[in-house]
């Protein structure tokens, strides 16, 4: 798993890649729980994510719910096929904010 | 039609690898690629609950068995922890949105059939999990 962050017009962004899966997903959690403790807006940039698992959608999933408490930004952008197909079979693409892009997703806050 | 019978440590740092022999094994059995990611989900979901639920991520082996069936794959996952009470492995509603729970929904979505038949003698739990593997990939 890749993640590294960067700012775009006032969001931080999140380039996941690779296979989040239960040996990687905790480093996940710990990088969007730091930005949202930092009350940040946050777009994951999920385009180069290969495999997810139901550990690294557990992550998302509190990362969005805390952004939803503090009236903060969560999106996904540029989801990629893989990725998606699981969020489908969680029926979580009807939950997130998903972008078709990071700059569309940026363009939201 | 053995394609993987393979014992591994049950670690989530091994997950990786056995992600890669299941793909490898039901590509050998002809699935399409969706099959082919539909079981690799399933084998990790499984083999997840495996670390965290049965071997409470104390060390332990989990033994990776897939067949060709007929028109069927067959993965059979064999672990050596305490028998785990399957009648409370079920899945959580989908509507009550919650960070975790989500790897028992997964398996039996993508999977046609899940049982848990008695294990063999010296294990500790027996999953067994079969898919279609439906026309040429």
């Amino acid at each position: 798993m890749n993640v590294a962050t960067h700012d775009l017009n006032g969001s931080v962004v999140v380039v996941l890649g690779g296979e989040v899966d239960l040996q990687h997903s905790p480093r996940l959690r710990k990088v969007l729980m730091e930005l949202m403790a930092l009350r940040r807006a946050v777009v994951v940039d999920m385009a180069a994510v290969a495999y997810i698992d139901s550990s690294g959608i557990a992550s998302l999933v509190e990362a969005y719910q805390t952004a939803r408490r503090q009236a903060g930004r969560f999106t996904l952008a540029a989801v990629s096929a893989p990725a998606m197909r699981v969020l489908r079979l969680a029926r979580l693409d009807q939950v997130f904010a998903i972008a078709d892009s990071v700059e569309a997703a940026a363009a939201l806050v | 039609m053995t394609p993987l019978d393979r014992r591994f440590p049950a670690r989530p740092e091994r997950l990786c690898d056995i992600r890669r022999a299941v793909a490898a094994a039901a590509a050998t059995l002809g699935c399409a690629d969706a099959v082919v990611g539909d079981v690799v989900l399933a084998v990790d979901e499984a083999c997840q609950n495996i670390i965290r639920h049965a071997y409470h991520g104390e060390d332990g082996d989990i033994i990776v068995r897939i067949d060709g069936e007929g028109g069927d794959l067959v993965v059979q996952l064999v672990d050596f922890a305490p028998p785990v009470d399957v009648a409370r492995l079920c899945p959580r509603p989908l509507d009550e949105l919650r960070p975790g729970g989500l790897g028992i929904h997964f398996i039996r979505t993508v999977m046609d059939r899940v049982e848990f038949p008695p294990p063999p003698a010296g294990a500790g739990n027996l999953l067994r999990m079969v898919k279609h593997i439906g026309g040429p990939s």
